[in-house]
């Protein structure tokens, strides 16, 4: 067992070695987690736009279930996951299991969720603004949904950056259906649970330090796009 | 079937003529138009009728209920009680046919062309009208700029070019010029003006009695959510008929 300071200057020099092994495992990482993001805004905006613009009876009660499923345990997700892709499963015929398809698929529907309840309330807030004018041009729900979204485009992107949050940091999921395996489904989080078992803090520790930086720099970068658009009057 | 003499065939399966004339928006016909919003008459029983051609200005004191009126007319609100009527053309179908350029500019978070653009596609029209449109109004060569950076009278400019770009047959205008400086209103009184002489049914909305005199054909006063008059413009600014609208154009306080 080495002392803190000793794993954070190991964990560091590996950093700047740039070594192979690393990060192949950052770049799978990206891969799923902003693969997932993509898709979960694919579904998750519209769905969250269409609700802003309807009014039906139990709009309550979806609400209230929507924002429930925020807060989804990511090792239910990878549970649920697990039994559709298993080979006996419904989904089993696509052999997803232990492969990124099967993280990209249980990270997607663990932020799903999160993409619809936020867009949901923030183009909520946008309709307010913009729904008489679209009575008066007779939109269509559509058109109405797709104005949203676009209009809302800059705002939204913070909600894309908390799905993409969530999936990254997320470690449950990704264990039960990819399995950890090396140069195969090996991702930051679940690496540094395993080396962090293992006693190999440094790795662990320079995984660490990358999940730190790769969120500031997201981060850092939606903040940058939104000021621009502020400057523009577009957010 | 090939001995059936062609005459036989009766007139009215003839697949309709695209360009056949529309059946005309006007006259309308509000008739005992009524809001209430906890246990108050916002608008009290609304009697009018609105004759083809010309600007009928709206007048009368904050709260006496004229953009509710206005909302109704064009289909935007439905009244608590009461019936407006487009010479019997279904409430939605009417709408389309309208537009209206609320006090408050609402601007899509995109550019000035894209603005108009967006309406123009919407309603499947032409985009090539755009530029046409925007030089109308004095916004050609803001054409590229976030709509959203405007200032107030060019915001409300875009807005009117806005609805002018759905071809509107009766075009709303609720305060559109208040807070507006000189030039940007002199630019949407002109746009206006010609637009009513192009045909389209102008309904205005104004609390500035010089702009009243400069375009209304007819004034409707509202008072309290009641028609308290309707005149003609050269009765109404001379002698006007009902109190409320004496004391309102003489300056003094009508509540
Ligand atoms: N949605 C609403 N609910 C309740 N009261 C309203 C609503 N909209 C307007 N009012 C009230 O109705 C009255 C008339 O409003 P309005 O038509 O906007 O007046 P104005 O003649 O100044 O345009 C006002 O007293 C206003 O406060
Ligand atoms: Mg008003």
């Amino acid at each position: 067992m080495q002392s803190i300071g000793e794993a954070f200057h190991l964990a560091l020099s590996l950093v700047l070695s740039g070594e192979a092994d690393l990060y192949e495992i950052v770049g799978l990482s990206l891969r799923v987690s902003l693969s997932a993001t993509v898709l979960a805004c694919g579904i998750g905006l519209p769905i969250g736009a269409l609700i802003a613009v309807s009014r039906f009876r139990g709009r309550g009660l979806v609400l209230i279930v929507m924002n429930a499923l925020m807060g989804l345990p990511p090792v239910v997700v990878g549970l649920l996951v697990y039994l559709y892709l298993s080979r006996s499963g419904p989904l089993g015929f696509l052999g997803l299991l232990y492969t990124p398809g099967a993280m990209i698929f249980a990270q997607t529907i663990l932020i799903v969720p999160i993409v619809a309840a936020l867009s949901r309330q923030l183009l909520e807030d946008l309709h307010a603004e913009y729904a008489e004018q679209f009575r008066s041009l007779c939109l269509t729900r559509w058109q109405s949904v797709a104005t949203l979204l676009w209009d809302g485009r800059y705002a939204l992107l913070t909600v894309g950056l908390a799905g993409f949050g969530r999936a990254v940091a997320e470690v449950g999921a990704v264990i039960i259906v990819g399995g950890n395996i090396d140069h195969l489904t090996r991702v930051m989080t679940t690496a540094i649970a395993l080396e962090t078992s293992k006693g190999d803090l440094p790795l662990a520790l320079a995984l660490g330090i990358i999940l730190l930086v790769l969120a500031l720099g997201v981060n850092a970068g939606v903040q940058a796009l939104r000021m621009t658009a502020a400057r523009q009057a577009h957010v | 079937m090939s001995d059936l003499p062609i005459t036989s065939v009766p007139p009215m399966a003839r697949p309709r003529d695209e360009a056949a004339p529309k059946r005309p928006l006007l006259p309308l016909r509000v008739s005992g138009l009524r809001l209430t919003a906890d246990g108050t008459a916002l608008l009290d029983g609304v009697e009018l009728t609105l004759a083809p051609g010309g600007c009928t200005v709206i007048m009368g004191p904050n709260g006496a209920g004229k953009s509710l009126l206005l909302k109704m007319m064009h289909g935007l609100l439905v009244p608590g009680a009461g019936d407006v009527s487009w010479n019997g053309i279904p409430a939605a179908q009417a709408t389309a046919r309208q537009a209206l350029v609320f006090q408050k500019p609402v601007l899509l978070r995109r550019s000035v062309a894209a603005n108009v653009d967006f309406v123009l596609k919407s309603r499947g029209r032409d985009r090539s009208r755009r530029d046409a449109l925007l030089r109308e109004v004095g916004l050609l060569h803001k054409a590229r700029q976030p709509a959203r950076l405007l200032s107030g009278g060019e915001a409300q400019r875009l807005a009117l070019a806005r609805a002018l770009a759905t071809d509107p047959e009766v075009l709303f205008l609720d305060e559109a010029t208040a807070s507006l400086d000189p030039a940007s209103v002199l630019v949407i009184e002109r746009i206006v003006a010609a637009a009513r002489d192009c045909g389209t049914r102008i309904v205005f909305v104004t609390h500035d009695v010089g702009q009243a005199r400069r375009m209304a054909d007819e004034v409707v006063f509202l008072h309290r959510g009641r028609v308290a008059e309707h005149s003609p413009a050269d009765v109404f600014f001379p002698e006007p008929r009902s109190q409320a609208a004496r004391d309102y154009l003489a300056g003094r306080i009508v509540l």
